[in-house]
């Protein structure tokens, strides 16, 4: 945590000195830079930096076999917060997230260097047991993925293959994590069908109940909504905001009012860069790049 | 055609110069060739289907037709010929042909010119009849055919009886008499087939009554006299001659051996009574040329007069021969009574074949699949696995012979079964050595469908559990298998199918044509996965090419046929069933 410290505040000094003739300068040179294949340092905001950080990612950089899909990413991720990536589609944002969880790693042709920090200790590490170290957070898909296994057997699943089975501990668990999922009024009645038979939006709420239900240190969330309709994208946008304080929430959007809407934090990316990394509300009213304005109000993207 | 094609050239100049052409181009497009409006193709494909379904629904009905009617009791005809011998039989076949002068020339010369006449005037054609004329040891004959012109009196006696007997096939005739202990009681057809029927039955149960003690309790005998002799053996193979354990268990032998002969002895008393009473009882019949014959009732299985049967009657006996068909042991060298014994073996080995093929098909696609890194490696594997299935079937059975029953079987003999050497135990055919073959037959099916079904569990799924921190094979247990399952029935279903109608393979490693013994029974250790048994494939072969008596044989061949489809028909219904039931378990229903 110390460490990133100066890091980072070095970039964001370099940044604000690179950034100056940006605001009025025409579309975009930062993106420009990215596109050709240059570096630039992100622009990261220093209310970040007073944050308590749960997870601190530095120097990341990721390859699909001969292809870079990240480039240098340096976040720190404040504890208990909602941070957003909002970026265009192919950025980069879903392969950030499923390294920190580390899922890439079931993807052969997958290199990285760099390390991510969770609670002080590498993830990236040898010596790190995968699986521990994905029982501490939950993910949420942007397809909703419930198991061909009736509603229960779902939440609890993370429990499961952790061999409880006490009934009392389960049956708690379960009600637990589907009420946190907003799902409990609608499914207790058939708790014990196939899963597969609720409808879209209950099962991506499913999703974030079997998320929720090991209580994960870490909530990712991949474009959650992103299949659902808009009545569906409410409740689930309610309920990330009574999960916040509980748990710490990456997520993924390409909605901008989402984003806006849900998340404390905004991290935006560009073809594998983190180009601005602030707090939601200044990097969308006064952003401190030209580019960043131009992508929130939707001026290309 | 043509000047559609010849239309076409300026079409493929048109991009580079592009306004001016562009209405010409829809003008051209218009005129669409007959393919394109697909009637052809309809047609076509149609067609193919309508042949397909033509050839299998005709098959299917040919069996089921002829399988169906075997059993339904026929009628007796008394037929005369011009050369004045007469018979009696059932008719079993009929057919028009054009009959040749030999036929003529064997005849006596007056007979001879009158059958010429009655060919030409039917345009030198006569039609003819199989007629199953039956008395074997009387005529020499099962079967007789006879031609329209032979025939000068057709009639259908009253009192006809058919007669099926334990051996010699059927027999034909008109009752004359019955008679206990040697001397007539009564004398008329009536009276006599009375007596028949007040009789037959309780002689019938005493009959199953001997043969059950001939069967099972000599036999329970012989095999305690043969598993002391065993011991003996062993004792004498593993301490030597002069060891107290040989002395031992000689001396077991000697009193088991005493024992045996003392209720051998008491059973044979019982066997002999129980004969005496029962040959006491004969049925006289005459013969349609006249002869006399007295047949022990105790020979009789089943008897009836054909011409005086009601329906209700003729379907009671169609019933029964059928019961007698799914519930008896063959006899007559397998043309006539039941196939009970090969019902079971069939049955049995499809089971224990899929207990075999499906964990191992399974486990092989799993490593396939999940755990092997893909590479020009597996990819060699899996092509050797396809061509596996390309395989003969025989080969397969080679390969069964020699590994299994010689190799494996001989090893296991040798280790645990060496006092009975040199018979072998498991290094003969057997129907475990049968069921592993076939397993090995249908292994590339399980395999492949199994891969399938894996590959077809969405990557999301699999995603969702490692994300819940799942290890690899947990994920594999509770969510990809699972998901996998009805395509792994899938799989399970077609090696049934497979494995349950092969044939081949069976003949080298043990399907038989008679097994006096089930592989499940009710002697210990009630499982002799080492036993040769029957199987309605190779009962099927048996009857149709091997059996002396094939005319009779035939329509067992059918009605066996019938029974295999529908056996193997109920058990994919059965996995068919359950694999639905998986399906619904998983069914989705996404928004
Ligand atoms: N499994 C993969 N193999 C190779 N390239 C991938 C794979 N997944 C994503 N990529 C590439 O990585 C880049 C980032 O993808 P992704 O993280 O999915 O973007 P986003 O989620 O922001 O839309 C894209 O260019 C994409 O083509
Ligand atoms: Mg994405």
């Amino acid at each position: 945590m110390n460490a990133t410290h100066p890091d980072s505040s070095k970039n964001a000094k370099s940044t604000i000195a690179l950034s100056k003739p940006g605001p009025n300068g025409g579309i975009s040179d930062r993106l420009q830079v990215i596109a050709n294949g240059g570096s630039v340092p992100a622009e990261i905001h220093p209310a970040i930096l007073d944050e308590d950080s749960v997870l601190d990612i530095r120097n990341f950089r990721l390859w699909y076999g001969e292809a870079q899909a990240l480039f240098d990413i340096n976040l720190s991720i404040p504890r208990g917060k909602v941070t957003a990536m909002i970026g265009p589609s192919g950025c980069g944002k879903s392969t950030l997230l499923r390294s920190v969880n580390r899922l890439n790693d079931l993807i052969d042709s997958v290199r990285i260097t760099g390390d991510m920090i969770l609670n002080g200790r590498s993830i990236y590490e040898p010596s790190v047991d995968v699986i521990e170290l994905r029982k501490r957070m939950g993910m949420v898909f942007q397809k909703s993925n419930p198991f061909p296994m009736s509603i229960y057997e779902n939440v609890i699943y993370p429990l499961r293959i952790d061999g409880e089975r006490s009934h009392g501990v389960l049956d708690e668990v379960c009600e637990r994590s589907l009420r946190g999922a907003a799902l409990w009024e609608e499914v207790k009645d058939r708790l014990h069908e196939s899963a597969l038979g609720l409808s879209g939006g209950q099962q991506q709420r499913l999703c974030i109940a079997r998320a929720i239900s090991a209580e994960p240190d870490v909530l990712l969330m991949d474009e959650p909504c992103s299949a659902l309709d808009p009545l569906a994208t409410n409740k689930i946008e309610d309920l990330i905001d009574q999960l916040k304080g509980d748990y710490t929430i990456l997520i993924v959007t390409h909605n901008m009012q989402q984003a806006a809407r849900t998340s404390d934090y905004t991290a935006f990316m560009y073809l594998g860069h983190v180009v601005e990394y602030g707090p939601t509300e200044t990097l969308f009213q006064k952003p401190l790049l030209q580019e960043t304005q131009d992508y929130v109000t939707g001026r290309f993207g | 055609m043509i000047p559609t094609a010849a239309k076409d050239k300026p079409l493929n100049d048109s991009p580079t110069n592009a306004d001016p052409t562009a209405p010409q181009r829809r003008a051209q497009r218009s005129t669409s060739s007959l393919l394109a409006y697909g009637e052809p193709m309809l047609w076509l494909t149609g067609g193919a289907l309508t042949i397909c379904l033509v050839m299998i629904i005709g098959l299917l009905v040919l069996i089921f037709y002829q399988g169906v009617s075997t059993f339904w009791p026929a009628p007796l005809v008394q037929i005369t010929t011009i050369e004045d011998r007469t018979f009696m039989g059932e008719v079993t076949r009929e057919e028009i042909f054009a009959p040749a002068e030999t036929v003529f020339t064997q005849l006596a010369p007056e007979v001879a010119e009158q059958a010429r006449r009655t060919v030409a005037a039917n345009d030198g054609t006569a039609h003819r009849w199989l007629v199953r004329i039956g008395n074997f040891e009387l005529t020499g004959d099962h079967f007789n055919w006879f031609s329209d012109f032979m025939i000068r009196d057709e009639r259908r006696p009253e009192w006809a009886v058919t007669v099926e007997r334990l051996s010699w096939g059927r027999f034909y005739g008109i009752p004359a008499a019955f008679l206990v202990d040697g001397a007539v009681v009564v004398d008329t057809s009536a009276q006599a087939w009375q007596r028949y029927k007040a009789h037959h039955g309780e002689i019938r149960k005493r009959w199953r009554q001997r043969r059950h003690l001939e069967t099972h309790a000599i036999g329970k005998l012989n095999r305690q006299e043969e598993a002391a002799r065993l011991d003996m053996r062993t004792a004498l193979l593993e301490h030597g001659p002069d060891s107290a354990r040989y002395a031992a268990a000689r001396e077991r032998l000697e009193t088991v051996q005493r024992k045996s002969e003392i209720e051998t002895a008491q059973l044979r008393e019982q066997i002999n009574a129980l004969n005496t009473e029962n040959s006491r009882y004969q049925l006289r019949l005459v013969t349609a040329d006249g002869q006399e014959k007295n047949l022990a009732l105790e020979e009789i299985v089943r008897a009836f007069p054909a011409n005086r049967l009601s329906v209700t009657e003729k379907t009671a006996i169609y019933l029964s021969r059928w019961w007698e068909f799914f519930t008896d042991d063959p006899r007559e060298a397998n043309s006539e009574g039941g196939v009970f014994p090969a019902i079971f073996g069939t049955v049995v080995m499809t089971l224990v074949m899929s207990l075999a093929v499906v964990p191992f098909g399974v486990l092989a696609a799993l490593y396939l699949r999940e755990y092997a890194k893909a590479g020009p490696l597996i990819s060699a594997v899996r092509i050797a696995i396809n061509n596996l299935a390309g395989v003969p079937s025989i080969v397969f059975g080679v390969f069964g012979l020699g590994f299994f029953c010689y190799f494996v079987g001989g090893t296991i003999d040798q280790l645990f079964f060496s006092a009975k050497l040199p018979s072998p135990t498991y290094g003969t055919g057997g129907i475990l050595w049968a069921s592993l073959t076939l397993a090995l037959l249908t292994l590339p099916v399980v395999i492949v469908a199994t891969e399938e079904a894996l590959a077809a569990v969405p990557g999301s799924m699999r995603e969702g559990s490692y994300a819940c921190g799942a290890s690899k094979w947990q994920t594999i247990k509770r969510i990809v298998l699972p998901r996998a399952m009805p395509g792994i029935m899938t799989g399970m279903i077609l090696a049934m199918a497979r494995g349950a109608g092969e044939v081949a393979p069976l003949m080298l490693v043990g399907a038989v044509k008679l097994a006096p013994e089930l592989p499940v029974d009710g002697i210990f250790p009630f499982l002799h996965p080492e036993r040769s048994f029957m199987h309605l494939g190779f009962h099927i072969f048996d009857l149709g090419f091997q059996s002396q008596n094939s005319e009779a044989a035939k329509p067992m061949v059918f009605t066996t046929t019938l029974l295999l489809i529908v056996i193997i028909a109920s058990l994919n219904l059965g996995a068919v069933l359950l694999r639905n039931r998986l399906r619904k378990k998983f069914a989705s229903g996404v928004f």
